[in-house]
């Protein structure tokens, strides 16, 4: 079976900046990835390189069969397999829940209406949220506001999910819900990569765990691998974190 | 000094006012939608257009915004009745109208578009919605009902504006009360009369403008966030 996602000795740059330098993974279908780092270790880069949100200098990304890396690259075919979560959640403050989930259906897959309502009410009910469709975005905790997100990018009906930090501007008992929808997601079969902090989730939920240094991949190996770093580096970093 | 106010004179021109009073409206509708419409894609352009649609959208702007209205009005008539082309006095007007609250327009929705954050952008691409769809959903939309309350003093301006328009002729308001008043001799009263009907259309055009946004903008409606 190919993998979801394989990226081949990727490079990056920020003017003279090497952000990534040679990173190779893979992910196999059904498969979550768990990126882990600390700040400036280039993962969230390296995220958003699969998404084609950054270019690449060297080395090549193949993400659903698309070739990322290539210039003739059909970013919205790209976009409709992969969906993405951001930090900051990003949803249309002036749309309600239901329509910041109906606009891609109806946009982009020119779905109607009726339909795309019933996509958001069950996307909407597996993240735990039937009952907020007709709410805006500020009405919402952090939380709910990334569980919509969440929501958003599933009624695309993607084959990889992205997650960008998504827990890290909210509180314990906030992340916990994200984390659960997540864990639920993973349970589901859904490819899944996620930058992220929480070394438990990632021990608990990730098939595969990665650790970034200085823009490469340092260590990689099963979510077991945190109680057994095998490089200094990622000893002391799961020993600070932990 | 003794001064008696007669406004009886005025009394059998009140059709002409109305009528004064309509043709402002209509000179101003047109323009608000036309100038809208101009000045949000020149606002488009500037942002996001070749070197060359940035710089030809900047110099329209500059020109339009460092000139006086009364001299682009007689350039538009004039320059219009030059190339051959015989258009009335109130099209030449209205022509002049937009072009010049195309302008203001354009950088009042540049501000807006500039306030939306470049992570509601990124989100949409990734959702894979197009170009113009974003920039209708997410940028425009979003833009317009922040910049919202000043588009609503330009276009009242405007409204105001328009009556320099009397010096072509278009038979606006002022255009009416310079008419009346030549006929009447009773200068002071008309344009008494004609100040107050302006204030009146300018509540009007405010009126219309809330009423617009209540429906437009639902969010702020549903949540009670003043305009």
């Amino acid at each position: 079976m190919s993998p979801v996602v394989k990226l081949s000795n990727v490079h990056k740059y920020f003017g003279a900046l090497k952000v990534l330098e040679g990173v190779s993974f893979e992910v196999e279908r059904g498969g979550v990835a768990a990126v882990i780092g600390q700040s400036g270790s280039g993962k969230s880069t390296a995220l958003r390189c699969i998404n084609a949100l950054e270019t690449i200098q060297d080395g090549t990304i193949e993400v659903c069969g698309h070739a990322v890396g290539d210039p003739k690259l059909d970013r919205r075919a790209l976009r409709q397999d992969v969906g993405i979560v951001f930090q900051s959640y990003n949803l249309f403050p002036h749309l309600t829940v239901e329509q910041n989930i109906m606009l891609a259906p109806t946009c982009v897959k020119s779905i109607g209406k009726s339909e795309a309502r019933d996509l958001a009410r069950d996307v909407l009910a597996q993240v735990g949220l039937s009952e907020k469709a007709q709410q805006y975005p500020e009405q919402l905790s952090g939380g709910q506001q990334q569980r919509v997100a969440i929501a958003r990018s599933l009624a695309m009906q993607p084959k990889l999910m992205l997650f960008d930090e998504v827990t890290s501007a909210l509180d314990p008992q906030l992340t916990g819900e994200v984390l659960k929808v997540m864990e639920d997601l993973a349970r589901g079969g859904m490819t899944m990569i996620l930058v992220t902090h929480e070394m438990a989730f990632a021990r608990k939920v990730a098939s595969q765990v990665i650790y970034m240094h200085k823009g490469q991949v340092w260590e990689t190996g099963p979510g077991s691998m945190l109680d057994a770093p095998k490089t200094p580096e990622l000893a002391n970093f799961v020993g600070s974190g932990l | 000094m003794t001064y008696t106010f007669d406004f009886s004179a005025l009394l059998p021109y009140w059709p002409d006012f109305l009528w004064g009073a309509v043709l402002t409206l209509q000179l101003s509708a047109v323009a608000t939608v036309a100038g809208f419409i101009v000045g949000t894609l020149c606002a488009i352009g500037r942002a996001d257009g070749s070197p060359v649609v940035k710089a030809i959208v900047a110099a329209y702007v500059e020109v339009i915004r460092n000139t006086p209205l009364l001299v682009q009005v007689f350039i538009i008539y004039f320059g219009i009745a030059t190339l051959g082309i015989r258009v009335s006095a109130n099209l030449a007007a209205m022509i002049a109208l937009t072009v010049n609250v195309g302008a203001y327009t354009c950088e009042i929705v540049r501000a807006g578009l500039q306030s939306i954050h470049r992570s509601q952008v990124e989100a949409a691409e990734c959702l894979g919605l197009s170009k113009p769809q974003i920039y209708w959903h997410v940028i425009v939309r979003p833009a317009i009902e922040r910049v919202y309350p000043s588009l609503t003093s330009q276009y009242v301006l405007l409204m105001l504006a328009s009556s320099i328009t009397s010096q072509i002729s278009a038979e606006e308001l002022t255009a009416v009360a310079n008419r009346i008043q030549s006929g009447t001799f009773r200068a002071f009263e008309t344009y008494i009369v004609v100040g107050l009907i302006y204030l009146v259309l300018s509540f009007v055009m405010r009126g219309a403008f809330t009423a617009f946004a209540q429906a437009a903008f639902t969010r702020r409606r549903k949540l009670g966030t003043t305009l």
